[in-house]
């Protein structure tokens, strides 16, 4: 029975992933739908959650060779960095702050316990990326994943809206807001739009992941 | 395949232990990302060593994420009882940073002709 978690994980990924090739609808997002049936049916069949862990940890593992591959994509694009210097760099610096401190100081007012100030605050930055940063500090992994998904889910929904009723026309800006702020589920939504906006939005959540893992510890120690 | 491989884990594995040996908050899969540029951009590493093995990786990320986000439910009082703060922070904060640094490297770009 050891090979449980492995094979419900897979199995639930490849039909929810089969749905939503047929509908690319964002509500279907295959992970977030496979989180919750999973956790659903652990919490009915009364399985505990490392049972589930003993085989499925073997996927979370591979986050790790995951992160470090994002190298590759980030190599390829150096041209990019260097034609939009300016913009990449100044605006990751400020939009990589402005989520961390909007969501951590918004949850604060209504109440936030201080780990889930820390789970929500790493939300704007790749999954791979969050869940270590979450985990180094003090934060509670599993919830930061799901609250970057969500975060994912909604740039990829009305991202696209909010950037046309801001009236933000310029491409570079459109494609750096939104892989600042909603990382790869929002590069997938902004590269059908222009293929500028989604180089710069890829580009953009590799280095906020970067940036933010670099200042989130130093800066939480300013923010409690 | 095996070259490939063996530089991501490498990398991986030098990543984690600067992280642990150097008791750095950051964590060591993305130091090794970093190492890893910086070997490409200085031609240490080719890039056709380990590009297919890499975007194997970063192709299947998706399903590594599910393991992690299931957890969750060991955490479900709490989310019940925070469930206020934690969607009006994140629909807050998702809106806010996306049309303040949209609007901000905007105004950069317009600078600049």
């Amino acid at each position: 029975m050891n090979s449980l978690g492995i094979f419900i994980t897979i199995g639930a990924f490849y039909l929810f992933s089969k749905i939503y090739e047929k509908r690319k609808a964002f509500y279907l997002n295959p992970v977030l739908l496979s989180i919750i049936t999973i956790a659903l049916f652990l919490h009915i069949t009364e399985i505990k959650y490392e049972t589930y862990m003993e085989s499925a940890q073997i996927l979370s593992f591979l986050l790790g060779p995951a992160v470090v591959s994002l190298a590759i994509p980030l190599y390829k694009q150096r041209e990019i960095i260097k034609a939009y210097s300016k913009q990449i760099f100044f605006g990751i610096i400020f939009g990589g702050v402005l989520a961390i401190l909007s969501a951590f100081y918004v949850a604060k007012m209504l109440g936030g316990t201080p780990e889930v100030l820390l789970s929500i605050a790493p939300k704007s930055i790749t999954t791979a990326i969050a869940i270590g940063v979450s985990e180094k500090i003090g934060g509670i992994p599993p919830l930061t994943a799901v609250l970057v998904i969500l975060t994912g889910i909604l740039g990829n929904a009305v991202g696209i809206e909010i950037l046309n009723i801001s009236k933000v026309k310029d491409k570079v800006a459109r494609g750096l807001a939104m892989g600042v702020t909603s990382h790869g589920l929002g590069t997938a939504r902004i590269i059908l739009d222009d293929e500028l906006s989604g180089a710069v939005s890829g580009l953009a959540m590799a280095l906020n992941g970067i940036f933010t893992s670099l200042i989130l510890p130093y800066l939480i120690k300013f923010l409690k | 395949m095996y070259k490939g491989l063996a530089i991501v884990f490498g990398f991986l594995f030098i990543g984690e232990g600067i992280s642990e040996l150097l008791h750095l908050p950051i964590p060591g899969n993305v130091i090794g990302m970093i190492l890893l540029t910086l070997a490409l951009i200085s031609k240490l590493i080719d890039i056709s060593d380990v590009e297919r093995e890499a975007e194997f990786f970063i192709k299947n990320m998706s399903v590594m994420f599910i393991p992690p986000g299931v957890g969750v439910i060991t955490y479900w009082g709490l989310i019940k009882a925070q469930l206020v703060p934690i969607f009006v922070a994140l629909v807050v904060s998702f809106a806010l940073t996306l049309v303040l640094t949209a609007k901000f490297v905007e105004m950069l770009s317009g600078g600049e002709k």
